[in-house]
């Protein structure tokens, strides 16, 4: 099957053969990393826009190298000192540089809701890199490639997502996605961190690490950030990691030995993850990173071929 | 100069009327009712038949955003929206710009209203300067201004003892204190409700005890302090049955909903558009069940738009940035008689008594019955008039529904404000 879709805004949307389509996309560019000239002709003549309205490197950097590796022209908007700053607003701003004809639009917001908007206003593809506590449709790929690789296999593996899933736009792309992938998906966290109906979204739910670990393949932690405390919905960061943090004593007496630690970045090493943990044997987190970009070149490359494909 | 509406199913709840009955206006005010009433010869003569003819239509919650905000609406705009909409008189919350919380301000809407009104205008007060909740407004003035409730709608008084104080104050004026129940603490944030649908898009959510806690802690100060309070734009199951269980025991608590709480659920938030965000906000299935059977049962005395104006700028972009509420002068009537009386949730003279008498009688207004020697503020209905909504097509100056191209069954037919057409009949 090909790619139909016009953008890439949720894991919600996808079905199983799509999101397959894309994670086998990334796995066949992979090798383009390992060339000793990293670049494809593939996107030569595109343009392709970062719209970033929210601090981030990882993604941003992740899809400036996919983009220029695939020959694309990358633009980076980023909101700070620019027409933002001057009052425009979002749509204006989106709007004004539709008119400048890019093929592709790469937006990260602090909005839910903001990629969709975005495609209901464009004609150009968006492609969804976060939008507020919704989703993280690339990050999600990324973790089910590196998943795929570690463990050869979707079907049946156990994944626990562990911290705040409340406000995490990677933890319902991740739901979603594994469940359509047929995978078991257990969220944990203090129950202030844990959102209201969350099991009907396929998600099983538990309030104590210890259990929620036992029997995974994979541990996905969460990022804490530190306005959870201030606004009351934690005591400290220092009682949520002791009983929140993974630690090498915590895997080794309740974790499988086989089991996978992953982590959408960037890591509070202390908090959620002991350094000993995030650099240990187990963890996979560098190799998200690495997967990040093979995932959005590929999804870079569906998207502006489906565009050639129209036009032929 | 009189008007004779002849032929007309009439259906006046508070003088127990439903019959077919010819309707004489004279000289601004109804003259008599009854089967084939004679006419003079310069009697202008409307055929009825068909038609159902109701005491005006009464929308206790709206906001006419003058002075202050008339790039959204106006009090020219948003009673010509009122008038199209089958109301002959609407009350205008005090969130302007200068807060409506002296008696300059009521006297200027008020002077407004009569020249360019075209609809009866009944201010609202606020119930703290400023509505900054910490204060109380000069009360007693902005009722003798011609103030008919007090309240901060759009905020909740937050201070107990504060509200308690303007209970009591307003107690000898015989106007209710209206409360916008939603604790600010438990809605910080919060965009949407709190529920399967704010997990799924990521958007803040507010649960429906943040309205029930509020809701619980009036009908307490009202059993107190003997006041009237009004709930308004009740949202939630919760409030239905706190309501219910306040007036079983005699406590002076009466409550309104809007159309939009009666025919949308959390579920149409999923598209995104702005336009299904407002305070309080959709709920679920179960809570819309139950604010019809409330609605029913007279737990809920009226229903009221809280038309909230506000221009696209202020609602195309970022939804947790929007604006809170939407417009419903233009699509009330029509909305609740296709969704609520047609698949017969509610009774036709439910419907009319809940937008005339109820409303009418709560705040001590004259209206709300077609008694002769009233003042002829009439609302003529036509349940099989068919209508696709049109934003583009409405009299307010602003377009935020989210019923636009809704295609509805039964309207507004006619509006007669004091004996004078301000809405004439549709083709």
């Amino acid at each position: 099957m090909g790619w139909t879709r016009k953008d890439l805004l949720s894991m919600r949307e996808l079905d199983a053969p799509e999101i397959t389509l894309l994670v086998d996309t990334a796995a066949s560019l992979q090798e383009i990393a390992s060339r000793d000239i990293k670049k494809v002709p593939a996107l030569r003549g595109k343009t392709v826009v970062n719209l970033f309205y929210e601090a981030s490197t990882r993604t941003r950097t992740s899809f400036e190298i996919a983009g220029k590796w695939l020959s694309a022209d990358v633009i980076n908007f980023s909101a700070s000192g620019s027409s933002t700053s001057k009052g425009e607003s979002f749509i204006d701003t989106a709007k004004n540089i539709a008119a400048m004809s890019p093929d592709i639009v790469v937006v990260r917001h602090s909005s839910a809701g903001a990629a969709d908007l975005l495609a209901r206003t464009l004609p150009c593809a968006i492609v969804n890199a976060g939008d507020g506590a919704h989703e993280h449709p690339t990050q999600a790929l990324l973790d089910l490639l590196t998943i795929r690789e570690k463990k050869g296999h979707f079907e049946g593996l156990h994944v626990a997502i562990v911290g705040d899933v409340a406000h995490s736009r990677v933890a319902r792309s991740d739901i979603h996605g594994m469940r359509k992938l047929g995978m078991t998906v257990t969220v944990a966290g203090p129950p202030t961190l844990i959102p209201p109906f969350v099991q009907e979204l396929g998600a099983k739910v538990s309030y104590r690490l210890e259990d929620a670990i036992g029997d995974v393949d994979v541990i996905m932690m969460l990022r804490l950030q530190q306005e959870r405390m201030t606004a009351g919905l934690i005591p400290s960061t220092r009682e949520y990691a002791r009983f929140w943090g993974l630690t090498l004593d915590k895997l080794a007496r309740h974790a499988r030995p086989d089991v996978l630690i992953m982590h959408p970045g960037p890591v509070n090493r202390g908090i959620e993850l002991a350094p000993e943990v995030a650099d240990g044997p187990y963890s996979v987190i560098l190799d998200q990173v690495s997967r990040g970009v093979a995932v959005r070149m590929g999804v870079l490359l569906l998207l502006a071929g489906r565009k050639a494909g129209d036009s032929a | 100069m009189s008007l004779l509406l002849r032929g007309g199913r009439v259906i006046d709840p508070a003088n127990a009327v439903d019959a077919v009955q010819d309707v004489l206006i004279e000289n601004g005010r109804i003259a008599r009712l009854g089967p084939s009433l004679e006419a003079s010869a310069e009697t202008e003569i409307v055929d009825a038949t068909g038609k159902i003819v109701c005491p005006g239509f009464i929308d206790m919650h709206v906001h006419l955003r003058e002075p202050g905000q008339e790039y959204k609406e106006t009090v020219a705009t948003g009673t010509r929206a009122a008038a199209a909409g089958g109301f002959t008189a609407v009350c205008c919350m005090a969130n302007t710009n200068p807060v409506n919380d002296n008696a300059a301000v009521t006297d200027y809407i008020l002077a407004k209203a009569r020249v360019e009104g075209l609809v009866r205008v009944y201010p609202i007060g606020a119930v703290t300067r400023n509505l900054r909740g910490e204060e109380l407004a000069e009360l007693a003035e902005l009722a003798e201004s011609g103030c008919v409730a007090f309240s901060d709608d759009g905020r909740c008084v937050m201070n107990a003892g504060l509200y308690r104080h303007a209970m009591e104050y307003t107690l000898p004026f015989g106007a209710p204190l209206i409360s916008h129940a939603e604790d600010a603490t438990l809605s910080a944030g919060a965009s949407i409700n709190e529920g399967v649908v704010s997990t799924e898009l990521g958007l803040p959510g507010q649960p429906a005890a943040a309205e029930d806690v509020m809701v619980a802690r009036d009908i307490l100060l009202a059993e107190l302090t003997g006041a009237h309070v009004h709930i308004a734009h009740a949202s939630t199951a919760g409030t239905v049955r706190l309501v219910r269980d306040a007036k079983a025991r005699g406590i002076r608590v009466t409550a309104e909903v809007t159309p939009h709480h009666l025919v949308l659920t959390e579920d149409a938030v999923r598209t995104w558009d702005a336009n299904t965000k407002m305070a309080p906000p959709l709920r679920t299935k179960r809570d819309v069940e139950a604010l019809i059977e409330g609605l029913a049962d007279g737990t809920i005395d009226c229903i009221a738009t809280d038309h909230a104006p506000h221009a696209l700028s202020e609602k195309e972009g970022e939804f947790d940035r929007a604006a809170f509420g939407i417009v419903g002068l233009e699509t009330a009537v029509a909305v609740a008689l296709d969704r609520l009386v047609r698949p017969g949730l509610l009774p036709l003279a439910t419907l009319i008594a809940r937008w005339s008498r109820d409303p009418a009688r709560l705040l001590n207004l004259p209206g709300g019955a077609l008694t002769p020697g009233a003042a002829a503020d009439i609302t003529v209905l036509d349940l099989d008039a068919e209508t696709t909504v049109d934003p583009s097509r409405f009299h307010s100056r602003s377009r935020n529904t989210p019923f636009g191209g809704w295609q509805l069954r039964g309207g507004p037919w006619m509006t007669i404000v004091g004996g004078k057409l301000v809405r004439a009949a549709s083709p």
